[in-house]
């Protein structure tokens, strides 16, 4: 005997046949199947195997709480793993395959696990692996070998490597109310806020608007529940002020009443339709908030709980009167309360036999007796079950006379056969958002169960959640709940009429049945009863410690049904009452989340590109493109053949010798202007810009506040109030937020305006003993002589008609310029530039060239100035003036930033001719077998056209009277070793004779 | 969590910049007091409860913003421009213009 689907009942459509695969075998279910019910009603009993010991295992639930029944969902290459099967809409060509098996879901070699129940114990993994090695299988070395293993054993589903090709969107969207579920409680609370004309949203997990509507077998205003809930639904759905969100599961409550959901548009699609994301992210920011989640059924911890066929009561009811599918032929119950005598009558009206009800309890109401024998269920009030017999699925059980008040078992076992065993063991109000919106649940004793805070945020409760259990409480509190959140008045009108079987939702404080054999009470995680005992018997009493030292809780369910359970025997070992062990906060998310909805836009092609003006000359001129942050810079020049090597090679030679061009339009550039900008930058600068002449600029250097360098760039004094700051491509953001700080927090009294104008100047810059001749033949309006342009001068002309600035510096040691127009004159400008270059030689240079002459001569970039340096690890001491206070003066002076013995800046010339590598070691000798004894690392390398060799930029400890001597570079990822000659980083014309010309 | 901008309204706080705390004193430039300095630079405040603390509007205006806020709960219970009336001079009339322009 094994399940099976109805002849009739259920919300599932009989006429539409749906074909998948599981586990490569075809199936077919209905429109409205969920995979669990599918296979369910094809007679599939066995769904995976567990985490640990490889168990057979079965479903336990119909819902989203779901910790056995995990499969991986194949699309295409892309493999999504650790889905509940009740989760999983059916569609045709569904491919779902089972997960932690191998090589096959019948046949597991790991479930010899079982038999080695002592050695995989709570707490083993840290025991055996962790700390010192003591003998040859001990401590973390074994880990290391036993890894592979255990990894492929011990695990849930495995994830894929394909790239994800779906699409995801994120949504921000507001709304005066938003009810979380849709069961009785929720569908009347977004009713009454949307007859009070709020903007209401409404979203459920499942595909299914109703919650316990859809399976009970209660009637609502006379009609079945289930029709009333699609009465209302049709009614918010006609309405504009309402938006309802199925398939949305609402994950997390942050602050100020934001809430993130995950709506899974499509998944339960062959092919999303035009336009549809896979999944949609909702942020959304709610003025209150309605919780209607219902609650989630316990199971009871007893040995051989978590045979496939063992089910909770509730979960048989729905599988029975929502998709029409039966458990089990010959279903047995096992309680603590009144509710699953409900799931009695639904499954013998559905067609089982119902062959016993044990109840903990010994004395039980006139009216569970008179549903008992509805049912024609047997009654064994005052018994447990003790046992659970069968493999792959339930063959029978034992029962025992079972005494509440000590747990003690009496007489004799007896055997009952049946195929399906339905556990309650009371239930948990589903208060995970509550919890994570900040407030510490309580617990109830008459509910055996943690009800939800007090508000600390705007939220109501209605139903389930609060502790309510039963139908006509729901719409009452719904309502209310609805109208308060609107905030409406409450007026008197009838509810709804409500016709359910009666029920105490008070449970008997039973939790375990303490019996020979496996107990569990986290089935994903695999950890039993005992497992909880003996980490108290090893001390771990916090319930924060009980859980990560069983990992307790811990798995993709997060203890959705195992939590409560597990703290009860925790409090029981410990002594205390369940309240004093506490609970343990629930954190977002509520369900998992897909990792494509959170990035959701945000990756790929849709990142903000900056391109300089000049970019698409340099696409159309051969550039090799590189980014750089978000910008993107010429990297070389190609010509065909070559190397980047080469390339580079030949730019930077040849701008040495005659003369070459740069796009820096990239440098940070900010206005500084304002009757006090001059004593400004004398704050923010080490060295003085007030004593800086109108039409000059200099080099500036800026420290932190803990005396640490920051960034460096030349500033040019362009009138008596007016500066153009220029800082690195990195640190453009960073300086300019430095500034407005200081301006806005600090001195506030000074009169200085700053404003980034980055993007409104195009920038080239052109240097080489040929680049004054060049700039002669195609600047009017000012000469470029000497006399008229010294070393750091600035004029303004035109070129090509086009307003200029030029200013005199260098950063490639050449004699060089500037040359700052407007940013829509950048191409015209760089175009006039190059043709005017052309009889001398002129040559466009990208990044590669442009760091191979700075490292040439010397200058330190973000690689040397890393936020660890300060100015005289880097030789730049001589800018910090004596003569005034500035950022990070007081703090420049410590101790530790004046030692002998920090990294400070080197040049190294490879002395075997090879080349060098960023980030290698340098070592004073080299032990190529035990790497050791780092004296530092290299900043930047390169190969130098102008020294024929191959060198570095280094910080290395006390590198400056290192200078002349030999170390090693030590290299072992790239298996580079070799010795260096230690130099001054200024490696080429150190007097600086080129740039001064 | 939200911070309502003294000239841009409320605003999501992906649009700020936490710039640190605000109880902060820097010693007079010119000092030499090492003490002074290094509390400055290091030393942060951090009570469970209303804590004064700086924000810039780094998405928005770039004003920087003295907030105090409730670090238990998020709660703001008050937002004011570091620069107050005084000294805000023409860069205060500029933003504001700016925000009524987008309004
Ligand atoms: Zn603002």
């Amino acid at each position: 005997m094994s399940p099976r689907r109805t002849d009739t009942g259920g919300r599932i459509d009989r006429l539409k046949t749906i074909r998948f695969t599981f586990d490569g075998a075809p199936y077919t279910g209905h429109a409205g199947d969920t995979l669990a019910s599918a296979l369910l009603a094809k007679g599939v009993t066995l769904y995976g195997r567990s985490f640990k010991y490889h168990r057979p295992r079965g479903l336990l639930t119909a819902g989203v709480e779901e910790p056995n029944a995990l499969v991986t969902v194949l699309k295409g290459e892309v493999r999504e793993p650790n889905i509940p099967a009740t989760m999983v809409e059916i569609h045709d060509g569904l491919v779902a395959i089972s997960q932690n098996r191998f090589p096959s879901l019948a046949w597991d070699i790991n479930a010899v696990n079982q038999l080695g129940g002592k050695i995989l114990s709570a707490g083993f993994y840290y025991k055996t692996f962790m700390g010192p090695v003591f003998g040859p299988l001990k401590g973390t070395r074994f880990w290391m070998f036993c890894e592979h293993f255990i990894r492929r054993a011990a695990g849930l589903g495995s994830a894929g490597s394909a790239k994800d090709p779906a699409r995801y969107e994120r949504m921000n969207a507001f709304c005066d109310v938003l009810v979380v579920g849709s069961g009785p409680a929720g569908l009347m609370a977004a009713k009454a806020a949307a007859d009070q004309g709020a903007r209401v949203m409404l979203a459920d997990l499942e595909p299914r608007f109703g919650g316990s509507a859809n399976w009970s077998d209660e009637t609502i205003d006379g009609a079945p529940a289930a029709d009333w809930a699609r009465r209302i639904v049709a009614q918010l759905a006609g309405r504009d002020n309402v938006r309802l969100l199925p398939r949305t599961t609402v994950w997390g409550y942050y602050d100020n009443n934001t809430l993130a959901a995950l709506e899974r548009v499509s998944d339960h699609k062959e092919q999303p339709g035009k336009g549809e994301p896979r999944h949609r992210y909702w942020a959304t920011r709610a003025k209150s908030v309605v919780l209607a989640t219902g609650a989630f059924e316990r199971p009871l911890v007893f040995p051989g709980n978590d045979r496939p066929g063992v089910m909770l009561a509730h979960a048989a009811e729905r599988y029975a009167n929502e998709f029409g599918v039966l458990p089990g032929e010959r279903i047995a119950l096992f309680t603590n309360n009144d509710s699953a005598y409900r799931a009695a009558v639904a499954l013998k009206k559905a067609g089982a036999a119902v062959v016993a009800i044990a109840d903990v309890r010994p004395e039980l109401s006139p009216e569970m007796r008179r549903l008992a024998a509805e049912a024609e269920a047997e009654i064994f009030a005052g018994h447990a079950v003790v046992a659970t017999e069968g493999g792959k699925a339930l063959s029978g059980l034992k029962l025992q006379r079972f005494d509440m008040t000590n747990g003690a078992l009496i007489g004799d076992a007896r055997s009952i056969h049946a195929d399906c065993l339905l556990m309650s063991g009371g239930w948990s109000p589903t208060i995970h958002l509550a919890s994570q919106a900040g407030a510490k649940a309580e617990w109830n004793a008459a509910r055996q169960a943690f009800l939800p805070p007090k508000p600390t945020q705007q939220w109501i409760g209605a139903g389930a959640f609060t502790g309510s259990f039963s139908t006509l409480e729901a719409l009452a509190e719904g309502r209310a709940a609805g109208l308060a959140a609107a905030g409406g008045q409450s007026t008197p009108s009838v509810l709804p009429v409500v016709e359910a079987v009666p029920g105490d939702p008070d449970p008997a404080p039973v939790f375990e049945i303490r019996a020979k054999g496996k107990s569990f009470v986290d089935f994903q995680h695999d950890v039993t009863a005992e497992d909880v005992r003996l980490a108290h018997r090893e001390g771990f009493v916090s319930v924060e410690h009980l859980k990560r030292y069983t990992t307790l809780g811990m798995a993709t369910d997060q203890g959705k049904s195992s939590n409560v359970p597990g703290l009860a025997i925790m409090a029981e070992a410990l002594g205390k009452p369940i309240p004093e062990v506490g609970t343990t906060r629930f954190r977002p998310p509520f369900a998992p989340v897909s990792i494509g909805s959170l990035a959701a836009e945000r990756f790929g092609d849709l990142k903000p590109e900056r391109l300089t003006p000049m970019h698409d000359w340099h696409l159309a001129n051969g550039a090799t493109m590189y980014s750089a942050g978000l910008w993107y810079r010429p990297m070389i020049y190609g010509h065909a053949g070559e190397t980047v090597e080469q390339a580079y090679v030949r730019e930077a030679k040849a701008t040495r010798e005659s003369a070459g061009i740069v796009d820096v339009s990239t440098l940070g550039k900010i206005a500084v202007q304002g009757p006090d900008a001059a004593l400004f930058l004398d704050r923010v600068y080490t060295n003085m810009f007030s004593t800086l002449a109108v039409g000059k600029a200099r080099y500036g250097l800026m420290l932190r506040e803990d005396g640490l360098a920051f960034d460096d760039g030349t500033t040019w004094r362009l009138g008596e109030q007016d500066f153009l700051m220029t800082t690195t491509t990195a640190n453009a953001g960073k300086v300019m937020q430095h500034l407005e700080y200081f301006l806005d927090v600090i001195w506030p009294e000074l009169k200085v305006q700053v404003t980034s104008v980055t993007d409104e100047w195009a920038g080239a810059a052109i240097g080489g003993p040929k680049a004054r001749q060049i700039l002669a033949t195609c600047v009017t309006g000012t000469a470029v002589d000497n006399a008229t342009l010294p070393f750091m001068g600035i004029v303004r002309g035109e070129i090509a008609g086009a307003p200029v600035m030029i200013c005199r510096l260098s950063f490639s040691g050449e004699m060089a310029f500037e040359i700052y127009s407007g940013a829509g004159h950048g191409t015209h400008v760089w175009e006039a530039l190059v043709e005017a270059g052309k009889p001398f030689g002129l040559v466009t240079y990208g990044l590669e060239a442009l760091g191979t002459m700075r490292i040439e001569k010397g200058h330190v970039t973000g690689a040397e100035i890393d936020g660890r340096t300060t100015a005289r690890d880097l030789h730049l001491d001589w800018m910090l003036s004596k003569k005034k206070p500035f950022i990070g003066s007081a703090m420049m002076d410590r101790e530790g930033l004046i030692a002998s013995d920090r990294l400070e800046l080197v040049g190294l010339i490879a002395l075997d001719n090879r080349p060098l590598n960023g980030g290698a070691h340098i070592v004073e000798e080299v032990d190529e077998a035990n790497p050791h004894g780092s004296i530092g690392h290299i900043t930047a390398c390169c190969y130098s056209p102008a020294l024929g060799k191959h060198i570095a930029l280094a910080l290395v400890k006390g590198g400056k009277a290192r200078q002349g001597t030999r170390a090693h570079v030590s290299d072992p990822l790239r298996n580079r070793f070799g010795p260096v000659e230690i130099v001054s980083n200024h490696f080429f014309d150190p007097d600086g004779s080129r740039m001064h010309g | 969590m939200l911070i309502t901008c003294p000239y841009c309204g409320p605003r999501d706080v992906i649009e700020f910049t936490y710039q640190g705390d605000g109880n902060r004193e820097r010693p007079d430039p010119a000092s030499q007091n090492f003490e002074a300095w290094n509390a400055y630079v290091y030393d942060r405040l951090n009570p469970a409860g209303d804590h004064n603390e700086i924000w810039q509007h780094s998405g928005g205006c770039r004003t920087h913003l003295r907030v105090v806020r409730n670090t238990l709960t998020h709660e703001i219970s008050s937002v004011a421009f570091m620069r107050g009336d005084h000294g805000r001079g023409d860069h205060g009339s500029a933003a504001r213009r700016k925000a009524e322009d987008k309004s």
